[in-house]
């Protein structure tokens, strides 16, 4: 057993507003610089849509991550023969119409133009050429399905779903959409790294960052291609890719990273999973219905004695191994099994997992009799007069699944690998929460309904609980453990921090010696 | 005459080695960041696979030739030997060297007529292209009007340039050769002179190490099996990571 320390996401989408807080707050720390202006290390996506870059899902077209064929796992488009033989030429490479021409507007002409009968306009100029263009795509064009001909309906994800299907998600009456807010996921198995020619790309051992060396990049881009996420970018003005750090900067100072730092939703979770690096290879391995049980297999319980000897063995600091033990990730991952991790048959083992979202599909409205759930309420809240329940509570809850608005398979090609009971699975947990609360707080529902639903879901109470205050509750401390990166042990790489008496004095490194 | 010669053909070859090897370790050494193959496939992507691909295999091929036929003339000459094996040799050379020079035209045409290339490119970008331009031409020209260039490489211009590396340098044949030679070879020599101020500077980084590092690559600040060791303590020197 190989234990080390990961630090990994939970998104939780059913939270998620689409603001796109995240994107600007990133955007204003790491990517608004020349060559770096179309880049979004974290952006949000209107699901279905096609996403950033258009279509980055469809590997068909751009080739990337894993592929599995006669019991061998390779990468897709790139690898040692691929990346050599088409380093003068990357045949699926994204080009930068891929993403979006980067443009601003002549501003300052609605100020300098001179008198006339017209308006003065601001015409928008490419940050590339600087020439004017007309935008034919930009930074997330299809927001809340907009243009859904031709963005919405080319959704990958809609492959295996038959026409009447994809026919009734498009509905106008029944249409419905989640966001989706994706950054680099660090993965265990990275694509990128193994694709980099120049081996500029590596993972940190204490904390799994995934960092491109940019004094090593010799710009091969076969990174770009690898990543089946597309969340490595081409910087075409240095010359070099870059992609998401996780704010390592503030990470090590104990700070959330910036997107999730600012998010309005507080949809986002962030703590340390410890997992066994030595089953990483089998786990890769596994067919693609058994993919994701082999990947939260690898994650280790960090109150399991005998983990915790390894991780130590490991070198795994002690500060790390409490923060895994109050790790909210682990949590929602393993505990309550609640995330997925998105696309696991791209097999990068991503370690940033989602909660799927639990669309409002699954109730139905009747009529009963409020007064004593009126009379149950707070005083000050709005007084239930209506005789009207929107019931979530029926004995058929789990018949109305195979009515949802959002069809399964769709949700199961994003976050389970095409496996529906594995979504079921979770949304049956969201809902059996909600009623337990309801319970709680309302008290229109009886215990032994409660009980039963949270049996089917696989819940107990206390966890019912635990996933409420997690998700509704939780304060910033909860939200993001964050273990303490030992500045202390860094330093020590610049100077020695144990100088005694007789020593030259800091700032040495190697023995100082008088020259010749 | 012999002015022009031994500036051309002497001083020209020292100078240029020296700028060389300076220029590039410099480089290499404190201007890390700047060496890229500042790839522009992503801003252009469908004209590069004509220009890109023709010219790099076409110049890998044609340079490999030359190197071989300076490291080992006896081969190349025995080689030679039978007239079928040279016709095969110098047309197969033939063939690459056309494909350089097609890909070059393919990528000069491509840089200045994309409007977006404009920012990425650079006064370097447009002296490597001319040099570059004449020195295939040159190559082309001799190969067809002085055959058959394979053997009198390596009687004539292998002798020359091991003088030359060898500090000994002796040019009274090369200097009898016909100007089309003497301006290919100096302009190697040019070639090599700008080489660290250039994009060229990428093929020095060419990855080969990829072909035999493992996939994956993770690091530790410290070497992590012993950070925690209790018989390694608190001591001089933490275990750094190898």
């Amino acid at each position: 057993m190989d234990v080390r320390s990961q630090i990994s996401m939970v998104f939780h989408l059913d939270k998620c507003i689409g603001c796109h807080t995240c994107s600007i707050a990133c955007k204003n720390i790491w990517t608004d610089r020349k060559g770096a202006e179309y880049m979004w290390w974290n952006n949000v996506e209107t699901k279905p849509g096609t996403g950033y870059p258009t279509k980055w899902e469809d590997q068909e077209v751009y080739r990337g991550g894993w592929k599995k064929s006669n019991g061998k796992v390779n990468l897709l488009g790139t690898g040692k023969r691929r990346g050599l033989t088409n380093i003068f030429y990357n045949p699926n490479l994204p080009v930068i119409d891929d993403y979006y021409e980067p443009f601003t507007y002549k501003y300052l002409d609605l100020i300098e133009s001179p008198e006339g009968d017209d308006q003065p306009t601001a015409r928008p100029v490419s940050l590339i050429t600087g020439k004017p263009i007309d935008i034919k795509m930009g930074p997330n064009w299809d927001d809340d399905l907009s243009g859904t001909p031709d963005f919405g309906r080319n959704d990958p994800n809609l492959k295996n779903l038959s026409a009447e299907e994809q026919e009734v998600m498009f509905q106008l009456e029944r249409m419905a959409f989640f966001y989706l807010p994706r950054i680099c996921n660090h993965c265990l198995n990275p694509a990128c790294v193994a694709s980099c020619p120049s081996g500029a790309i590596y993972k940190r051992g204490e904390d799994g960052v995934v960092l491109i060396n940019q004094e090593v990049c010799r710009a091969w881009r076969m990174c770009v291609t690898a990543c089946p996420y597309k969340k490595s970018y081409y910087n075409w003005y240095t010359g070099k890719s870059e992609k998401c750090i996780l704010c390592f900067p503030r990470i090590e100072a104990g700070l959330a990273p910036a997107c999730m730092h600012s998010c309005v939703g507080r949809i986002r979770y962030l703590g340390v999973l410890l997992y066994d690096a030595d089953r990483i290879e089998s786990a890769v391995h596994k067919d693609d219905e058994d993919l994701i049980d082999g990947h939260l297999d690898i994650i280790l319980d960090p109150f399991d004695e005998k983990v915790i000897q390894a991780a130590k063995m490991s070198g795994v600091a002690d500060s790390t191994i409490h923060s895994a033990q109050y790790s909210p990730v682990y949590k929602y991952v393993k505990q309550w099994k609640l995330a997925l991790p998105l696309h696991a048959e791209f097999r990068t083992l991503p370690m940033l997992f989602y909660v799927p979202p639990l669309l409002p599909v699954m109730a139905t409205v009747k009529q009963v009799d409020n007064t004593e759930g009126g009379k149950m309420m707070n005083p000050i809240a709005k007084y239930w007069d209506d005789n009207w329940l929107y019931d979530t509570s029926t004995t058929e809850l789990w018949g109305t699944l195979d009515q949802v608005r959002f069809p399964l398979k769709y949700l199961a090609n994003l976050l389970s690998a095409g496996n529906e009971e594995m979504i079921k699975d979770k949304w049956k947990k969201l809902m059996a929460v909600r009623i337990h609360r309801r319970r709680v707080t309302v008290g229109d529902i009886s215990q032994e309904k409660t009980d039963e639903v949270l049996r089917e879901a696989g819940l107990t109470a206390e966890m019912a609980d635990g996933i409420f205050y997690l998700t509704a509750l939780a304060k910033f401390e909860d939200r993001f453990v964050i273990p303490p990166a030992h500045r202390e042990q860094a330093i020590e790489m610049l100077d020695f921090t144990g100088d005694t008496k007789g020593e030259v004095g800091f700032g040495f490194k190697s023995k100082v010696k008088r020259g010749l | 005459m012999d002015y022009l010669n031994n500036f051309f053909l002497i001083a020209l070859p020292y100078l240029a080695l020296a700028i060389f090897l300076i220029g590039t370790i410099f480089r290499y050494t404190s201007r890390k960041f700047q060496f890229s193959s500042l790839s522009s496939q992503f801003l252009e992507g469908r004209k590069l696979f004509y220009g890109s691909v023709p010219f790099h295999w076409g110049v890998i091929f044609v340079f490999f030739g030359h190197l071989i036929a300076f490291l080992f003339p006896g081969s190349v000459l025995a080689w030679n030997s039978q007239p079928l094996r040279l016709m095969i040799l110098e047309i197969t050379a033939f063939i690459f060297g056309i494909s350089m020079l097609v890909g070059l035209i393919n990528l000069v045409i491509r840089r200045y007529t994309t409007a977006r290339l404009s920012p990425v490119t650079n006064k370097m970008d447009l002296i490597v292209y001319v040099l570059l331009i004449i020195q295939t031409v040159a190559g082309l020209w001799i190969a067809y009007n002085f055959r058959w260039g394979s053997s009198w490489f390596s009687t004539l211009l292998t002798p020359y340039l091991y003088s030359i590396f060898t500090f000994n340098p002796d040019i009274t044949a090369v200097s009898l050769l016909p100007w089309p030679v003497k301006l290919h070879i100096a302009g190697a020599f040019v070639i090599l002179s700008i080489f660290p101020f250039t994009r060229l500077v990428h093929m020095l980084v060419l990855p080969l190490n990829y072909l035999w590092r493992p996939y994956q690559q993770v690091t530790w600040y410290w070497n992590r099996k012993k950070v925690r060791s209790s018989s390694t303590p608190w001591s001089l020197q933490r275990p750094e990571n190898t």
